[in-house]
């Protein structure tokens, strides 16, 4: 450590973290703040904006306008934020439960171990709107891959993402085909970081647990549910955690498989996700009017949600997870 | 198809014989002797020989049921790429066909040509190589210097600074991307810049924090010993601790030329003129308007989007140890 003089030293401290200190300033303190005035400012317009930091507020517009009308009946918020959340709680137990099963099943083989390690990394690097892109054609109502695997089945083909934009049921068979296409993106996208973190905990594993179950002659399934889980539930809290905030996130992958489907707003259809509301209605809406206190206020719900979430994590990481 | 198939049950077959082939090699004393019997496979008046046997085949039954497993999700994480590459790879009028083809049985390799035209793939590549080299460049500056701060010069509030850092990994970019857009294009009128799409990613706490970990590791007594031999702290950092940290200085640098090249939202916000798009965006655009004329071009889509993702499987083959060595860390991508 750098020994002599403290006031010195602070300056100097400060000096070498200056450049991280003023884009933090200006990137992600003051416009954490400044969203969260803006949510409770109605009508705020940033296109009025001159260079400086008086910012086009609309004098008459304080108060708890913006979340009145994002709750409100006729606005997309409300279906948006059920949309996610049943995002949430479908792809995010699958994708742990399959990544744990890959986990175990890829550790206790020895060939093609690293190779098929190498496959299942694979939808981690790539870009998440091409892979979207395949998905929607292989969701193609009439030349789709898995139309055509039902065909052969025997089955007849469905209109998985086809759009019903005059269903009047709040979740039409529509919205339920285009959730299948949706969570399976989701999870096959989100599998490659699961089943890594697993595995290479599961490697750090003392063996000796595993000896003394085979001794005692406890059967595989116990092995797994009394033994691995409990080892591992360090590991399986942090992604569930991790999981729920990425998916409450979840925005690229609806833009890639739906594009301009996603579009049709005010539709029940409509398979629009928290943060996709918030970049729709961060220019204004279609309409021209001024709409980015409705995004700001959608924002500041998303980070109350996502703070309830670190909330729980923090809490229970200090009492150690170990069943 | 069916000769595919059986290729991988041949293969799987091979390597489960080849796995028992190795373990034979032992003697059968030696085997007797290592043998733990478990309950479901040992019966009184069994002979050991007998137990073993019976017990091989569960382990064979075990092992088939793995690879089968393991066998079947894996085809599944493949075929998106697979289905990419064979549809771009069809004509036209193999993909309108009433019944699908699973391969393309005319090779079609027109598609890439005017998948590129249309995407302005020139033009995008060198925007976001551009892009990303700048922040990455960015972001290799302030990284280092705030994580040598947070790792060996002793100062008071250190430690609260640095939680204060950690604080803002929780909340969801989200709230910073509105009031950053009204920053950057309302008062800086940086619509459709370069140093818009640049500027505000060349910092990131995560990367300090992996790096402060990185340099906490290095001996003091490195750092005395430049003291005594009179080295500035400054140089200290560039010639002693830099080295050392190099690999994880090239995890950040690929995860961050990676960022740049999977951007969507902060390119779909502040660029409207094609010539700054970045591939990623550039690739939602330009295939946009697809199904509005009714026609089919899902050849030149998918022939874009390998275009897209070639690139990253490039640099996952040759670079895939820094990347997951990053990966294993955090969960953070990009």
């Amino acid at each position: 450590m750098v020994e002599g003089n403290k006031t010195r030293n602070f300056w100097r401290g400060m000096l070498y973290l200056s450049p991280a200190i003023i884009l933090l300033l200006v990137f992600t303190f003051y416009p954490v703040i400044q969203t969260f005035v803006i949510s409770f400012n109605y009508g705020y317009n940033y296109a009025l904006t001159r260079f400086g930091f008086f910012a086009p507020y609309n004098p008459e517009g304080w108060g708890f306008a913006n979340y009145a009308k994002i709750f409100s009946e006729g606005n997309p918020f409300v279906q948006c934020l059920l949309n996610t959340i049943i995002i949430v709680f479908v792809s995010v137990p699958i994708s742990i439960m399959l990544s744990l099963l890959i986990a175990v099943a890829l550790n206790s083989i020895k060939p093609l171990q690293k190779f098929l390690q190498t496959i299942f990394f694979l939808p981690y690097v790539t870009n998440t709107i091409a892979i979207g892109m395949v998905f929607s054609v292989m969701f193609e109502s009439e030349q789709g891959l898995m139309n055509t695997f039902l065909n052969l089945m025997g089955q007849s083909s469905v209109n998985w993402l086809g759009g019903n934009p005059d269903a009047s049921i709040l979740f039409d068979s529509q919205f339920f085909t285009s959730l299948i296409v949706l969570t399976t993106y989701i999870v096959w996208n989100s599998l490659p970081f699961k089943v890594i973190i697993l595995l290479s905990s599961l490697q750090s594993v003392d063996r000796q647990y595993y000896q003394a179950a085979q001794i005692d002659g406890t059967t595989k399934f116990r092995t797994f549910t009394k033994i691995t889980v409990p080892l591992l539930s360090p590991q399986i809290f942090y992604l569930l955690i991790t999981s729920f905030i990425g998916a409450f996130k979840e925005y690229t992958s609806v833009v890639a498989i739906f594009g301009d489907r996603a579009e049709s707003v005010g539709s029940h259809n409509n398979m629009g996700t928290v943060v996709w509301y918030i970049y729709e209605y961060l220019k204004g809406n279609r309409s021209g009017a001024a709409t980015t206190g409705y995004a700001a206020a959608g924002a500041v719900v998303l980070f109350f949600i996502i703070l309830f979430f670190t909330g729980i994590n923090k809490i229970i990481e200090k009492k150690k997870v170990h069943f | 198809m069916t000769m595919f198939i059986l290729t991988i049950i041949a293969v799987v077959i091979g390597v489960i014989y080849f796995n028992f082939k190795v373990k034979s090699n032992e003697s059968v004393d030696e085997r007797l002797f290592n043998h733990v019997p478990s309950k479901k496979t040992a019966y009184i008046g069994d002979s050991a020989e007998e137990t073993m046997r019976r017990e091989r085949v569960m382990k064979i039954f075990k092992y088939v049921m793995c690879y089968a497993f393991l066998g079947i999700l894996a085809i599944f994480m493949l075929i998106p790429f697979y289905w990419m590459i064979s549809t771009s790879l069809k004509t036209e009028a193999e993909i309108e066909r009433a019944i699908p083809t699973f391969y393309p049985h005319e090779l079609a390799l027109s598609n890439y040509p005017k998948a590129i035209a249309r995407l302005n793939a020139g033009r995008l590549f060198f925007n976001t190589v551009w892009v990303g080299v700048w922040s990455t460049l960015g972001t290799l500056i302030t990284t280092v210097l705030a994580a040598f701060a947070f790792s060996r010069i002793q100062f008071k509030g250190r430690e609260l600074v640095f939680n204060i850092f950690l604080t803002t990994m929780m909340i969801p970019g989200e709230m910073m991307t509105i009031s950053n857009y009204i920053t950057v294009v309302g008062y800086l009128k940086g619509a459709n810049t370069y140093w818009a799409l640049i500027v505000p990613f060349v910092i990131s706490v995560y990367y300090i924090y992996l790096l402060r970990q990185n340099f906490k590791q290095i001996p003091n007594e490195l750092y005395y010993a430049a003291k005594v031999d009179g080295t500035s702290d400054f140089k200290y950092l560039l010639k002693v601790m830099v080295p050392i940290a190099m690999p994880t200085l090239i995890t950040i640098t690929i995860l961050k030329m990676m960022g740049s090249w999977n951007s969507y939202m902060w390119p779909m916000m502040v660029t409207q003129d094609p010539n700054k798009y970045l591939i990623t965006y550039g690739l939602r655009q330009a295939f946009k308007s697809d199904n509005v004329d009714g026609r089919t071009i899902q050849g030149l889509q998918m022939a874009g989007s390998a275009i897209v993702t070639a690139p990253l499987l490039v640099v996952f083959i040759f670079l895939r140890k820094y990347i997951m060595r990053g990966v294993s860390r955090s969960g953070i991508k990009g």
